[in-house]
């Protein structure tokens, strides 16, 4: 590290802010874990004592356990669905033959431009008449629209860094497309695939919107029950259940930025022998 | 890597062709997306459309609705107007935070960017939901500023225009740094240092040379973070109140209570042109291709 002069003051000022400014931004992300911590049955900060009595609540009563398996199933879904035609696609924009490329991209990076809220209300009018509201397969449907663009994405990237001379090589060696896909393309992209299967579950296990119109009054989303439980009381037990989606998220994250390291380690090909 | 440039130079030239797929097989990679896009996306928002002009004949009737009632709007101006205080307020304090992730080193480097990325993807819904919690009568901000002895008796701070402002410009702040970040880090570290060898002042380096350099990612910013506010819904749900509806609450409000179909249709119509004329307009500083999976949703 080359550090040209000493740190000037106006350098100094801005390192300053911006530390400041990244403890306003990291704080109140975290701040619901010791809030769901506390003895008093409703939110505060500071918390007073320590007890792990909401998280018992949460995790026993079928009121908060349903909704979030409900969820989970979802994303799980989510998570396989997007990421295999999201791997396709972009295999497909990479290396294919396609005429109208670039409006073929847009149209699948369009689920990120429309706001959300319009998405969400088209789909409550789609869903409602085809009386598919609080199914099952509507979420999953209505989440992998929402997933595809950052699968799309990670994976194209992926694939513009892979060196395309390794599947020739395996051409020339005798495999057919499909083998050399198989057997050489996939595994050195697949930390790419893995993480984007992982943002794929998180926006799906997140996503507070869609869920807010397609959820029935019998099934719903964790997202949904937790909307409702913040508008009409601010007990710890939401806190609580806040707190565990909030460690989840962060879980994944760990998780992809696992995968991004064994893939920097792999992606030079040095495994190939 | 090596072997296969040997085995091109031995069988001869076989680019093209052999890289690449053929045009069917391509297509019928594409396929089950765009049956996906075409079934659960376009048609719906197509059929929304539909459903806001036509009623059962074609009728400007839910337009004209939207646009005779004075409360309709000013919900969509006072939407226009947080959404511009969102992204000038996320500029402000975003900049710090990009230039400093795109200076720092080792593990430094890592902290700043774990402090980015854990808020991006963890849930907007529980952020906004701290939020309540903060601001709050008797949340810490109120109570600190009792402590300090800086107010008298508890502020009204939740379910106000400036509470939604502060709960999202801390949930879009991650949008804003990342575009920011990613053209400041373009910005070799020899010309600031060439700047301040020939005379200039930080703040004259900063003003003639990073600055300028870092339009890009500024323009990039600040339209995001305005299209991505505009179609806010959690955030103005949780922390704001009646007084502070916008756009999106506002859809809310007309389909669970109003059950007035046509209506939320047009207002929706009207918030997605928008959304469409603003990208449209800004396409090229945009760079939507730059949103790859580290960098937002």
């Amino acid at each position: 590290m080359r550090r040209s002069t000493p740190l000037e003051p106006q350098r100094l000022v801005l390192f300053a802010a911006g530390y400041a400014v990244l403890a306003f931004l990291l704080l109140p992300s975290l701040l619901i874990v010791p809030m769901s911590l506390g003895e008093n049955p409703y939110m505060e900060f500071p918390p007073t004592g320590f007890t792990l009595r909401w998280y018992e609540t949460f995790f026993s009563d079928p009121g908060w356990i349903k909704p979030a398996v409900f969820s989970f199933q979802i994303a799980l879904l989510v998570a396989f669905l997007a990421t295999v035609l999201g791997t396709m696609a972009a295999l497909s924009l990479v290396r294919g033959q396609v005429r109208g490329r670039s409006a073929l991209q847009l149209l699948i990076l369009s689920p990120v431009i429309a706001p959300n809220i319009v998405i969400a209300i088209a789909m409550f009018f789609f869903f409602a008449e085809l009386r598919m509201i609080g199914n099952l397969w509507a979420f999953v449907l209505a989440h992998s629209v929402l997933a595809l663009p950052y699968v799309v994405l990670t994976v194209s990237a992926a694939l513009y860094r892979y060196d395309s001379d390794l599947d020739l090589a395996a051409l020339s060696l005798g495999a057919g497309r499909i083998r050399a896909f198989f057997e050489v393309t996939l595994p050195l992209i697949s930390p790419a695939i893995l993480s984007s299967a992982v943002f794929a579950f998180i926006i799906s296990f997140d996503e507070p919107v869609i869920s807010f119109f397609v959820s029935g009054t019998r099934d719903k989303t964790l997202p949904r029950r937790l909307f409702e439980n913040v508008q009409e009381e601010l007990s710890p037990t939401v806190a609580a259940a806040a707190a565990v989606l909030t460690l989840l998220s962060i879980l994944l994250l760990a998780l992809v930025l696992l995968f991004r390291y064994l893939g920097e380690r792999g992606a030079g090909g040095k495994r190939i022998g | 890597m090596r072997a296969a440039s040997l085995v091109r130079s031995v069988f001869g030239q076989r680019r093209g062709s052999e890289r690449r797929l053929s045009e069917m097989a391509s297509w019928l990679l594409l396929a089950p997306l765009l049956t996906l896009f075409a079934a659960v996306f376009l048609f719906p928002m197509l059929d929304m459309l539909d459903r806001s002009l036509f009623d059962p004949e074609l009728t400007t009737r839910h337009y004209e609705e939207l646009f005779s009632r004075d409360l309709y709007l000013r919900v969509v101006w006072r939407t226009i107007k947080i959404s511009v205080t969102v992204a000038a307020a996320t500029l402000v304090l975003g900049y710090p935070v990009a230039y400093l992730m795109a200076r720092v080193k080792g593990w430094q480097a890592a902290l700043v960017a774990a402090c980015v990325f854990i808020p991006l993807w963890s849930s907007t819904l529980v952020r906004s939901y701290t939020w309540t919690a903060l601001l709050a009568r008797n949340g810490i901000v109120n109570s600190s500023l009792l402590e300090l002895g800086i107010v008298s008796e508890p502020l009204r701070l939740l379910y106000t225009e400036g509470a939604v402002i502060v709960a999202m410009t801390h949930v879009m702040l991650p949008f804003m740094v990342l575009p920011l970040y990613a053209s400041l880090r373009s910005i070799k570290d020899d010309l600031p240092r060439a700047a301040s060898v020939l005379g200039a002042s930080g703040f004259a380096t900063f003003r003639y040379i990073i600055w300028p350099l870092s339009l890009p990612g500024v323009s990039a910013g600040l339209v995001m973070v305005f299209l991505v506010s505009l179609g806010f819904f959690i955030t103005p749900a949780l922390v704001g109140g009646a007084q502070t509806m916008m756009v999106a609450t506002l859809v809310a409000h007309e389909l669970t209570t109003g059950f007035n179909w046509g209506l939320a249709s047009a207002i929706a119509a009207v918030l997605l042109l928008i959304a469409l004329a603003v990208t449209f307009s800004f396409n090229r500083i945009l760079k939507l291709d730059q949103l790859s999976s580290q960098e937002g949703r």
